[in-house]
């Protein structure tokens, strides 16, 4: 038999093919197409544009207050979901827990139609409440991706730290926030860097959902509709920007608890 | 200095019905060091646990200062503890997890920075207060572990096998840091140990524990001269332990042989003796009260451990003379190096009912018996019935009977039959002749049974007795 043998090297070549082809490449492409115009000369028209147009920094500041307050919420809701399926010694635990992450495995265009018919029954005129709605539908959709984070943290938190603060003389509030809170950042942040992020961007909710909120999903989608690639290409640019900087900085509150890192990102 | 500082009396916890701990009383006087000392599982951290307030007794009670604590939770107790993996908040660093419990009863800032200051300097860290955890070693954890309970100065300082992760060099040294800590602060400890020699060189007062119960407390001294059981004796330090018989009140019989003791039992009593290796004095053959073969000498450094074969007893002696394998010696055993205690178990009883075929049902097996001890006079009539000398016909199926089955009777096979009871050894002792081992089933019955072989602790036997060994009684009340 032959024996062939590859060396690490030869063993990343599909993966290095594979982001030259789908990132690097398309990002040179975004950043060709943003800094030039229809004809292919070099400019910064786009660029400007962007930051003299009222609008589109308008959708900006409101796709980061959309984003915020998806997040938020899914924080809040998600917290005790995972505290209580991970800590509280329940038999059924891993079940409730599938429950909630069942909705993952549904195609996503079915779980925001039945969503949407759900709203409708509930408010009738969906366009009323285009905020509402919004926040509604993506904390509903990201939900998973905060728990999931959360659940996993919390699992793994030591049992003994939590009885250690209470021999101390920490009651349970003092426990929660001097010990138990403080270690599940790791969790926190990978679930705040799993929502956020897709929640500034994702405009096929709002499209199905029949919202006329405008975020920057949305804008870029409307640029590359009416085959402006270029304006496109600058707001996607932007956006990058923006996300790399918001990943920048939960990083640095990440950083700060390196030794507890154990969430899945 | 003599008031008590805290009781336990009558603690009982119960896991999934299974009593871990029970009859558990305790007095411990302020200042004092006391050790919980047993094998692993034998319920001593459950009792610890249940002192800090991370459990609650099922029953019973725990007065701290003459005031019942055992409901109150671990927060609000004066009692801190070092953690057997000494638990340090990872987020925090070496100041701050000292300064935990100063922080939370909102002690003015300087205060506390000057509690921490001396805390460190008593566990020798001075200088650490910006270190993060993850960059200490085992040692210095231990000692911010310790720092941090002792720094909120609690009533009473409770230490979970605290050394139990370090090499054996530090051990030794914490061991002699935690006296001295214990004798300069004066705070009362509670240590809980598996390692008797931990116990025995630290303690002002050992409780040895097996199996959720208290089977001694004393002094060091005490507990390692005077055992009370074969299990103590076994536990700690090496021992000889035979099965003897009081030839008088003050003679006992044992390797065939009598030998005059120090302990006043009624004659004919069943008796353990625990003898230790260094009580056992070679002498001439012939001069002494055994004689023996030279079965193996072992040169431990500071003596000579021998066994010497004495009938179809092994006897174990620490020397500081050697002898020869194979030659004969003659061994004397003074009077106060005799240590009586009453027999371990010799009879096991059980609740059984009768089958419809006739056996006796118990501990989760089935057996085949004699039906007619139940009825004097009776003999069998059929599968499961008898005939009294009255000439009455009695079915005895489904009959309630109390089943004693002597010690000597059981015996052990590593395969599973139709009709056995099964079970794991979960202790065993060697008693120079024999082993004698408890089994105990998995509806929690203990069968204790003598064997030749050494078994595994842990091995799943099933166990076999003869039917003409089986005892039945019926129960009273019963038709």
């Amino acid at each position: 038999m032959m024996n062939i043998r590859f060396s690490r090297k030869q063993l990343c070549i599909p993966y290095a093919l594979f982001l030259i082809c789908f990132v690097v490449l398309p990002l040179a492409v975004i950043v060709y197409y943003a800094f030039t115009d229809g004809s292919g000369r070099f400019t910064l028209e786009n660029l400007l544009s962007f930051f003299s147009n009222g609008n589109t920094i308008g959708t900006l500041c409101y796709s980061l207050v959309i984003a915020a307050v998806v997040t938020a919420v899914c924080l809040l809701v998600a917290y005790p979901v995972a505290y209580v399926l991970a800590r509280s010694g329940l038999k059924r635990g891993p079940v409730i827990l599938m429950l909630f992450i069942l909705p993952m495995w549904i195609n996503f265009t079915l779980r925001v139609t039945a969503l949407k018919e759900i709203l409708t029954v509930l408010e009738g005129n969906l366009s009323l409440h285009p905020f509402l709605n919004t926040v509604i539908a993506m904390t509903y959709d990201y939900l998973p991706f905060m728990i999931l984070p959360l659940y996993t943290t919390l699992l793994q938190l030591d049992e003994s730290l939590l009885e250690a603060a209470s021999d101390l003389g920490a009651g349970p509030a003092a426990v929660f926030f001097r010990v138990t809170l403080p270690l599940s950042m790791p969790g926190i942040v990978s679930g705040i860097t799993m929502t956020f992020l897709p929640a500034m961007t994702n405009y096929v909710i709002l499209d199905m959902i029949y919202n006329s909120t405008y975020i920057m999903g949305s804008l870029i989608g409307s640029y590359f509709n009416i085959y402006d690639w270029n304006n496109g290409s600058m707001i996607s640019l932007i956006l990058f920007a923006v996300i790399c900087i918001v990943t920048l900085i939960t990083g640095r509150g990440d950083r700060n608890n390196a030794e507890n890192r154990g969430a899945i990102l | 200095m003599s008031e008590n500082i805290i009781e336990l009396k009558n603690i009982k916890k119960v896991f999934d019905d299974t009593a871990v701990v029970e009859n558990f009383n305790l007095t411990v006087k302020k200042g004092e060091f006391v050790t919980f000392l047993g094998p692993s599982g034998c319920g001593k951290t459950t009792t610890l646990r249940m002192i800090a307030g991370f459990e609650f007794p099922t029953e019973g009670e725990i007065l701290l200062n003459g005031e019942d604590i055992s409901r109150i939770p671990p927060n609000l107790r004066p009692i801190n503890t070092v953690f057997q993996r000494y638990a340090l908040f990872p987020h925090l660093n070496v100041y701050e997890n000292v300064a935990f419990g100063l922080n939370l009863k909102k002690l003015p800032k300087p205060v506390i920075a000057e509690k921490v200051r001396r805390v460190l300097e008593v566990v020798d860290l001075e200088g650490f207060e910006k270190r993060k955890i993850s960059t200490l070693s085992g040692g210095q954890q231990q000692r911010i572990a310790i720092a941090r309970a002792i720094v909120n100065e609690p009533d009473i300082l409770l230490l979970d096998e605290p050394l139990g992760a370090l090499d054996l060099k530090m051990r030794q040294e914490m061991q002699l840091e935690l006296k001295s800590m214990h004798e300069r602060l004066g705070i009362t400890f509670i240590y809980v140990t598996h390692d008797q020699e931990e116990a025995l060189t630290m303690s002002d007062k050992v409780v040895v524990m097996s199996d959720g119960m208290i089977q001694q407390i004393g002094t060091p001294e005490e507990i390692y001269n005077e055992p009370k059981n074969a299990f103590v004796a076994d536990f700690i330090g090496e021992s000889n332990i035979f099965e003897g018989r009081m030839a008088a009140s003050m003679t006992v019989e044992f390797c065939r042989t009598q030998f005059p003791c120090v302990d006043n039992v009624p004659k004919d009593t069943r008796v353990d003796v625990v003898v230790r290796p260094e009580d056992v004095l070679i002498t001439e053959p012939g001069k002494g009260q055994l004689t023996g073969v030279v079965d193996s000498v072992v040169f431990k450094g500071m003596y000579y451990e021998i066994t010497a074969l004495c009938g179809e007893n092994e006897i174990v002696i620490q020397s500081t003379r050697s002898a020869q394998t194979g030659s004969t010696i003659g061994m004397r055993i003074d009077p106060d190096g005799i240590h009586v205690m009453p027999a371990g178990v010799l009879m096991n009883v059980f609740d059984g009912t009768i089958t419809k075929d006739g056996r006796a049902a118990f501990a989760g097996g089935e057996y085949a018996c004699d039906l007619t001890q139940l009825y004097e006079g009776s003999h069998r009539s059929g599968e499961c019935s008898v005939i009294t000398p009255d000439g009455e016909e009695i079915s005895l199926a489904g009959m309630e009977v109390t089943v004693e089955v002597p010690v000597k009777a059981v015996s052990m096979s590593d395969e599973p039959r139709e009709y056995r009871a099964n079970g794991n050894i979960i202790s065993f002792i060697y008693k120079g002749s024999h082993y004698n081992y408890t089994v105990r089933t998995a509806d929690e019955e203990d069968f204790v049974l003598d064997e030749d072989d050494l078994w595994n602790e842990g091995d799943h036997v099933s166990l076999m007795i003869p039917e003409d060994q089986i005892i039945l009684k019926r129960k009273q009340g019963a038709v």
